[in-house]
């Protein structure tokens, strides 16, 4: 789960990290105050959206000579007015792809007086299965172009899950990103604190680009994105309660709130398919036959007709599927229960375009025997293989 | 032979008492009987459990008293993922050399912790978030349906469990059959990967041939690609057939399994198959023809 960049200073903040005042603004009418109650004399107006590229993105109602989501003000009044240009508008990133995202949120920081900036951020690495900070001197910018052109330039330090971070790791940390002085002592309470956050909190990702040392000597979080482990949000209410949906695709959340795992693509080809491995395989071997996928949806190793059903409803909410493919190795789920749900949600939310349906394993002479015996128009495959050129024919015409 | 387990390979079932671990265990033991010989839970033990078709196992209240009372060597957990952490952990502690952790959505967090006290035991694990291991006609643990498998010669391993079953199901259609078959799991972080079951089917005589599946996220194919290089150098290699599953999926977004996901860049489907192609394997296109490729791949090495 992704929280907006406020929110996640707002955790970091209970942590212990030094992070600039700052405002969140949903109305510009009522933010004129607050604006004005920062200190100044530097106003940063941020858009809050869930992507990244904020910078150097671009407003898609205001046109390529405006300025981007990230806007330097040098009064309140003019903070005050890039508040009221922004708000509202949809923001075009390199992350948010084409359609942009609209910006619901701003947040107004008070500026700082940057000397260096950093980048630090923590993953849990998988090659070693350790939490693990990465520093680069090289802030502000993309981290992966950073790997790519300058690798030795990036320093990774991880740490033992038994010992948490260590004033050695943080040392080393420190090292890495050259902090002397009273940065160094601050850097090396912050870097344990952050680790302190990271594993209290389950985050998945704490990324801060740029971590800023300040022509004062200070270090500070510039910017920061947070993400949290999904499989353990069960002991977090209070992150949960940060979820922000207009961020989230509407049938991604539909999806979830039956248990389905679903991520809307741009495809034509809605499909319906048990396990991950076999639906990521499925959206390929559509593409392999010379059409995209219009989704990913795995629903799970114990669908229920119900279950189904609902996959159903949301893979024929999106109006791009010009046909559908269900493909289901039926280990522990049973084709019988998979085709029943499939003729009971056709019967329900009705069929506009091809369907065809791919069933192996557990119980498939039944399924196969409800698929065939119903007078529903669906079109029977014998293997993967079958079905996918079936369907792809299909929405072919 | 096969490999990790066999028809001696004694079981002990961690969360029996549940819906889950009941209908798994009576699948089990249905299935060449298996020998599931105990459960356990904290507050059942000395009581019975008893199956659909009146089987019953005795249930002890530790890992560790299981254990003692029955032989046994390896574990099995359906646990929900809250507490999933915590069984294998007191797996670890009791000495069971194998387990198998078959639930899905343990905090990556927890499984951290969980790593550094397994890297520091004898023990092996396989998962979590992973449908277990097979080796047919003799045992099975976890959630694979039995009846795709057949005795034979293709040592299966794959990061999916239904892409297991496609690779399970098109050997037995194509005749050859399977020595053992793992499912290793879909979490970034895991008991066990690609190169440890790789280096034991290398190993195993029975195994002829190996389906290696993968998907995109991480490097694990990057590393077990290189290890068969090394082997191959030193002359120890076997007719291999690879898939990665992931290809169209878009960079960012986690694709099901929480380790199924690209990231800065790294992790994608391009890269996996291009490695696995540069140590000699037989990548195929489709996941639909894992078993024909494999068939044609034999044919041209006889």
């Amino acid at each position: 789960m992704n929280i907006h960049e406020h929110q996640a200073k707002e955790v970091l903040k209970g942590f212990g990290a030094l992070v600039a005042e700052g405002v969140v603004v949903t109305d510009p009418d009522k933010a004129e105050a607050a604006i004005g109650a920062l200190p100044g004399p530097v106003w940063v107006v941020k858009s809050q959206i869930h992507a990244g590229g904020r910078g150097k993105g671009r407003f898609k109602e205001l046109g390529d000579d405006a300025k981007g989501g990230v806007r330097v003000s040098f009064s309140a009044e003019e903070a005050l007015s890039n508040v009221r240009e922004m708000l509202g508008k949809t923001l075009v990133t390199k992350q948010t792809g084409p359609a942009g995202k609209q910006v619901n949120r701003l947040y107004v920081e008070a500026g700082a007086d940057i000397d260096r900036e950093l980048y630090l951020s923590i993953l849990v690495d998988r090659e070693t299965g350790r939490t693990s900070f990465v520093a680069s001197t090289e802030g502000g910018m993309d981290i992966e172009t950073v790997a790519e052109e300058t690798p030795d330039r990036i320093h990774t330090i991880a740490v033992a899950p038994s010992a948490g971070c260590t004033p050695a790791d943080a040392e080393k940390i420190a090292d890495a990103l050259q902090l002397t002085d009273a940065a160094r002592t601050q850097g090396i309470e912050l870097f344990q604190a952050l680790y302190e956050a990271f594993v209290s909190k389950d985050m998945s990702l704490l990324e801060i680009n740029p971590l800023i040392v300040t022509k004062s000597n200070d270090v500070q979080v510039l910017d920061a994105k947070v993400s949290f482990d999904g499989n353990a949000l069960f002991r977090h209410p209070d992150i949960v309660e940060y979820r922000d949906e207009t961020e989230e695709d509407a049938k991604e959340i539909e999806a979830s709130k039956h248990d389905l795992a679903y991520i809307a693509l741009d495809g034509e080809i809605g499909c319906m398919v048990n396990g991950a491995g076999l639906a990521m395989a499925t959206m390929d071997i559509i593409k392999l036959y010379g059409a995209e996928p219009a989704n990913f949806l795995d629903v799970g190793g114990g669908a229920t007709k119900e279950k189904v059903t609902e996959a159903f409803k949301i893979i024929t909410s999106d109006p791009n599927v010009k046909g559908i493919l269900v493909n289901i190795f039926g280990g522990i789920m049973r084709c019988d229960v998979i085709a029943e749900g499939v003729i009971a949600a056709v019967k329900e939310v009705g069929l506009q375009v091809p369907l065809v349906v791919r069933l192996e394993g557990t119980k498939v002479k039944e399924g196969k025997a409800i698929i065939n015996e119903s007078d529903l128009n669906v079109i029977a495959a014998d293997d993967l293989d079958d079905a996918a050129q079936k369907i792809v024919n299909a929405v072919r015409g | 032979m096969s490999i990790l387990i066999d028809k001696n390979t004694r079981i002990i079932v961690q969360g029996l008492t549940g819906k889950t671990g009941t209908f798994h265990t009576e699948q089990a033991l249905a299935y060449h009987g298996t020998q599931m010989v105990a459960g356990t839970h904290p507050k059942k033990g000395g009581t019975d459990w008893t199956g659909a078709n009146g089987e019953t196992l005795p249930i002890y209240a530790s890992v560790a008293e299981a254990k003692d009372a029955t032989g046994a060597t390896a574990s099995v957990i359906y646990v929900p993922p809250a507490g999933a952490a915590a069984a294998i952990e007191e797996a670890i502690d009791a000495g069971i050399e194998l387990i198998t952790c078959i639930t899905e959505g343990v905090p990556v967090q927890d499984m951290v912790r969980v790593k550094e006290k397994l890297d520091a035991s004898s023990s092996r694990l396989i998962g979590p978030n992973c449908p277990g291991l097979m080796t047919p006609d003799e045992c099975k643990i976890g959630i694979m349906p039995g009846a795709i498998f057949k005795k034979g010669s293709v040592g299966v391993l794959s990061r999916s469990g239904t892409l297991t079953y496609e690779a399970v199901y098109q050997t037995t259609q194509a005749g050859l059959g399977q020595s053992s078959a793992v499912g290793i799991g879909g979490d970034p972080v895991k008991g066990t990967e690609f190169i440890d079951i790789l280096e034991l089917f290398l190993a195993d005589p029975e195994t002829q041939s190996i389906i290696m599946i993968g998907e995109i996220g991480g490097s694990a194919e990057e590393d077990a690609t290189q290890f068969l290089k090394d082997e191959a150098k030193k002359g120890r290699s076997k007719p291999t057939v690879g898939f990665i599953a992931g290809r169209t999926a878009p960079p960012g977004r986690t694709m099901g399994h929480a380790g199924a996901v690209i990231s800065g860049g790294k992790g994608g489907a391009e890269d996996k198959i291009e490695a696995m192609r540069s140590a000699g394997i037989q990548v195929s296109p489709s996941p639909a023809k894992l078993g024909e490729t494999l068939v044609e791949l034999l044919g041209r090495a006889s």
